[in-house]
């Protein structure tokens, strides 16, 4: 994954720091890595339902997301206890780990009525950051072939306020037009979708 | 057994003071080697994990891998069939996808016999030697420290149930088959011990089930610590909410003797009798441990350098999981799974005669109180002047119970068992 904008920017003022003690060897970036499939599936593609595939997603997402889930800002039951034992420049080694490896996507069950009101809505609204068909993306999470139940867990969290939401997916879903919650259902089935 | 009892019942006469038999030996060796090769013993949450890693991160190292079994039962999530929310079916993995996918040699077999010197494991079939040997045997039970037990038939009266299986099932059926009104007890060893939070895990699956079916039943617990080893305040709290009146547990009281026959199990102060009676023994490594001469002073379990797994006692024998002592990280099946991903690591850097890369570990324990509210604790864990520690000011536990972390824990079992079948 390239590194554009806003995350490249992020990267150059928090990363740059130099400790020796975990040059990016192959080995050592498993030795930090590896135990995450534990929860997250071999090399970060997931086999339970509610953990996301951390696998091939953008390297600014998973930055990030470690720095919210260390901070606080993002909600969870373990990432924010687990973010906190690693160093800045761990994380950056785990990511570059988790990026390069590919998304796995396992076939998941949906509703092809959900699934067509939700490419629609995809179409109409998501498809500028969440680009083919949530396949890509700059700085978002990889959607496409994502869990069902990890993506319902987090829309429940976004629309409670609980996870704050980035200003332009803020516009999409609750701005004019706001998704009602059958709408967000249909996404996700659109997303789990994809093959 | 001792090495020359070893030789002799192998038929095998590898040592070099028995030379002139050599033709015997290669005669004895199950798969003779090919190149490199690392022998695993145990194919659970260490032993799979392991196997798989040596494979992922060196193909060039053959890997056998030995186990009794064919079929694998977790004891992670079998406290919920006890309680009855869950099937043990789903708590079965095989070993064929993950063997055909990274050429991992399976034997099923029983290891009988360890020879260090000779670098051999001994199976019924014959002998399989090795460069290096690593050992994921989960847990024995110390039986001889409770007056009255006899390990054949007592199990079958007060099962442990701490081996996932047909003991699972056992207490399982005894819970169901008990009048309403009867007496459940329960007994905790001292720790340390297999899964720190299992017994209370345990504790609220039979109170949960208690609740339902058998409303006027209780359950008694005789917990030989001096208070609940692991998330104490979380399962007090969950048994404040929903087992009141059904939970009788007495801190510090350590049973010594049990009765099968007359179903009572004896504190030294108290005798206590029940109509269906857990006893968890006290543990330690599995007999395997014993045979390489592993054990620790301690006469329980194995010392280990904590970077590389490597046995303190033995060369070129490493352990992991329950069997080992690894600082502060819990006897779990995430710590056996994340110290097998160390452990395989660091094995492929010394046979490729490369420096030790510093460990980092992580574990994560979620315990159900429901069928569905869970509670968890989790931690990362590095190496500090060769002693494996929590790092500070990260990890913990919960913040409360929820429905929302049995969800995730319903994944991790997902995950973790995908991991170690394929
Ligand atoms: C009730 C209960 C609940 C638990 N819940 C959790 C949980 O929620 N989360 C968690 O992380 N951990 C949990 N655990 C702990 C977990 O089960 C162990 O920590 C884990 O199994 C340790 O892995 P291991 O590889 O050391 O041993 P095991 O997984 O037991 O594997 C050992 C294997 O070696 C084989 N073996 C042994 N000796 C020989 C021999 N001589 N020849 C051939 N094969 C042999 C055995 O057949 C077995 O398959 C729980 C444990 C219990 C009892």
């Amino acid at each position: 994954m390239k590194l554009m904008g806003i995350g490249a920017a992020i990267i150059g003022g928090c990363f740059m720091i130099h400790v020796p003690a975990w040059a990016e060897s192959p080995s050592q970036a498993a030795m930090l890595s590896n135990t995450c499939a534990g929860c997250h599936g071999t090399n970060g593609s997931s086999a339970g339902p509610s953990m996301p595939t951390i696998a091939g997603m953008p390297e600014v997402y998973l930055l990030e997301t470690m720095k919210k889930f260390k901070s606080g800002e993002r909600p969870s039951s373990i990432m924010g206890r687990l973010a906190k034992a690693y160093s800045d420049e761990e994380i950056k080694i785990m990511v570059d780990f988790f990026a390069k490896h590919p998304f796995g996507r396992e076939k998941q069950e949906v509703d092809a009525a959900k699934v067509s009101i939700g490419k629609q809505i995809h179409e109409q609204r998501c498809k500028k950051c969440h680009m083919d068909n949530g396949r890509d993306s700059e700085d978002s999470g990889i959607l496409a072939g994502q869990w069902k139940e990890y993506l319902q867990i987090s829309m429940r969290e976004f629309r409670s306020g609980k996870r704050p939401m980035p200003e332009k997916m803020k516009e999409k879903v609750e701005g004019e037009g706001k998704l009602t919650p059958e709408e967000v259902e249909a996404v996700i089935h659109f997303y789990a979708s994809q093959q | 057994m001792n090495r020359r009892d070893f030789i002799q019942m192998a038929g095998v006469a590898a040592g070099l003071s028995m030379a002139p038999f050599s033709v015997i030996a290669r005669a004895g060796e199950v798969l003779p080697k090919k190149g490199r090769r690392v022998v695993v013993v145990g194919g659970g949450y260490g032993g799979t994990i392991v196997s798989k890693y040596i494979r992922m991160s060196d193909p060039s190292i053959e890997v056998v891998m030995i186990e009794r079994n064919k079929t694998f039962v977790s004891c992670p999530f079998s406290n919920l069939v006890i309680g009855g929310s869950r099937d043990l079916k789903d708590n079965m993995i095989t070993y064929e996808k993950l063997a055909a996918k990274h050429g991992i040699q399976v034997v099923y077999d029983e290891v009988t016999g360890i020879d260090v010197a000779a670098k051999q494991v001994r199976v019924g079939a014959g002998t399989i030697s090795y460069d290096r040997l690593v050992l994921s045997p989960g847990i024995d039970f110390r039986f001889d420290e409770l007056e009255g037990y006899d390990p054949l038939e007592t199990p079958k009266y007060m099962p442990h149930a701490w081996k996932a299986g047909e003991q699972t099932l056992r207490l399982r059926k005894q819970l169901v088959e008990m009048a309403d009104g009867g007496t459940v007890v329960l007994s905790v060893p001292v720790t340390p011990f297999r899964c720190p939070p299992g017994p209370y895990e345990r504790i609220s699956q039979i109170a949960w089930y208690l609740k339902s079916h058998k409303p006027k039943s209780k359950l008694i617990v005789l917990d030989a610590n001096p208070d609940i080893i692991s998330k104490g305040p979380l399962f007090r709290k969950a048994w404040e909410k929903h087992y009141q009146g059904i939970i009788e547990f007495h801190a510090g009281n350590k049973v010594a003797k049990v009765d099968h026959k007359a179903m009572t199990v004896d504190t030294g102060v108290e005798e206590v009798k029940g109509a269906v009676i857990n006893v968890v023994p006290p543990q330690k490594a599995g007999a395997v441990a014993y045979m390489a001469g592993v054990v620790g002073e301690d006469k329980k379990w194995c010392p280990v350098n904590q970077v590389t797994f490597e046995s303190t006692l033995v060369p070129n024998v490493h352990v992991i999981g329950d069997a080992c002592s690894a600082g502060a990280m819990p006897k779990s099946g995430y710590a056996a799974n994340s110290q097998a991903k160390v452990c395989a690591l660091n094995v492929v850097q010394l046979m490729n005669g490369k420096e030790p890369i510093p460990p980092s570990h992580v574990n994560v324990c979620y315990s159900y109180v429901t069928d569905k509210e869970a509670i968890s604790v989790s931690a990362v864990y590095k190496v500090a002047e060769g002693k494996t520690i929590a790092v500070p000011n990260s990890g913990g536990v919960s913040p409360d119970l929820s429905e929302l972390e049995g969800v995730y824990a319903h994944s991790w079992i997902k995950n973790i068992l995908h991991e170690m079948s394929s």
